[in-house]
């Protein structure tokens, strides 16, 4: 087992990160980007739940195996998409 | 289980551990990250639809999620994540053997859950009155079918940390074991994650 060293104020630092992240990307969407406001919406949430999983979800102190089983799911939800959008997109 | 009766050690009285406490830690840790990759893949096939029906009629999703209220759903991003940090700092209060304050952050955990279901009916119940329901278009059925799933695992969330609670409360949570509260954060931090992503595909770029 590794240690575990979040302090509280780490806690609270994340948050406060977290919901000023929600009110940029909450302001951006009134302002007409185009395809950039997908852009920077995405961008946005995948910082935010980057924050929540590293120190919310204690990421950041886990072993390689936790990393492993964590971020395969990624790569399926990846091969999901592209290949469903292999199909659909060129029909 | 494989390895059972292949000890007869001692120590088996606490927590009736077939393993050293480590390691069930970890298997537990595994465990948990193995269902969250199910539930990804879950919400992924309908993130998928998404994208496709995004791509297929943009005209529609524009105009839609226009109709989303976008205040409250920005309330309620903010009133999930809240919620996470209750959590986290319910687990760092256990870690140093304080039951009484791992009550009290799981008890406002739940009710900032609550909250969210509250202000989720609230948004329901506004877009029944205008006329809009699952079988009004593509991007409706997606909105319902994807909050919906998600507020199913809201509430789920709310029945496990409350069964942590009342497990809390029965004294089963120490300094030196707290593995299901850690167990429980995880899945509640994960359907913040979810949502973390539903708010901004459905409320603010359609």
């Amino acid at each position: 087992m590794k240690e575990h060293k979040s302090g509280n104020v780490t806690y609270i630092a994340v948050w406060a990160a977290l919901v000023v992240l929600t009110a940029v990307t909450v302001a951006v969407s009134y302002v007409h980007l185009g395809m950039m406001n997908v852009v920077v919406a995405l961008l946005v949430a995948s910082v935010k739940a980057s924050l929540v999983a590293l120190f919310f979800m204690h990421l950041r102190y886990e072993s390689r195996l936790v990393w492993g089983f964590a971020l395969t799911p990624i790569f399926f939800l990846i091969l999901i998409i592209a290949g469903t959008l292999s199909d659909t997109l060129f029909r | 289980m494989s390895g059972q009766s292949t000890h007869h050690g001692p120590g088996a009285a606490g927590h009736e551990a077939h393993m050293d406490p480590a390691t069930a830690r970890e298997a537990a840790t595994l465990g948990i990250w193995t269902f969250l990759a199910t539930e990804v893949l879950l919400f992924g096939g309908l993130f998928t639809a998404y994208i496709i029906f995004r791509i297929k009629f943009p005209q529609m999703f524009y105009e839609d999620h226009l109709k989303l209220n976008r205040v409250l759903g920005a309330v309620n991003t903010v009133v999930l994540i809240g919620s996470s940090l209750t959590v986290a700092l319910g687990i760092a209060a256990i870690r140093k053997g304080r039951v009484g304050l791992l009550r009290l952050y799981l008890s406002l955990t739940i009710l900032l859950a609550g909250a969210f279901l509250g202000i989720k009916f609230v948004e329901y119940s506004e877009k029944f009155s205008h006329g809009l329901f699952p079988g009004t278009d593509i991007f409706f059925s997606l909105y319902f079918m994807l909050t919906g799933l998600h507020g199913i695992h809201v509430l789920a969330g709310m029945a496990a940390l409350g069964t942590v609670l009342f497990l809390a409360g029965r004294g089963k949570y120490s300094e030196s074991y707290h593995t299901p509260v850690e167990i429980t954060g995880l899945y509640w931090h994960f359907v913040d994650l979810v949502w973390i992503y539903l708010f901004p595909l459905l409320y603010l770029v359609g």
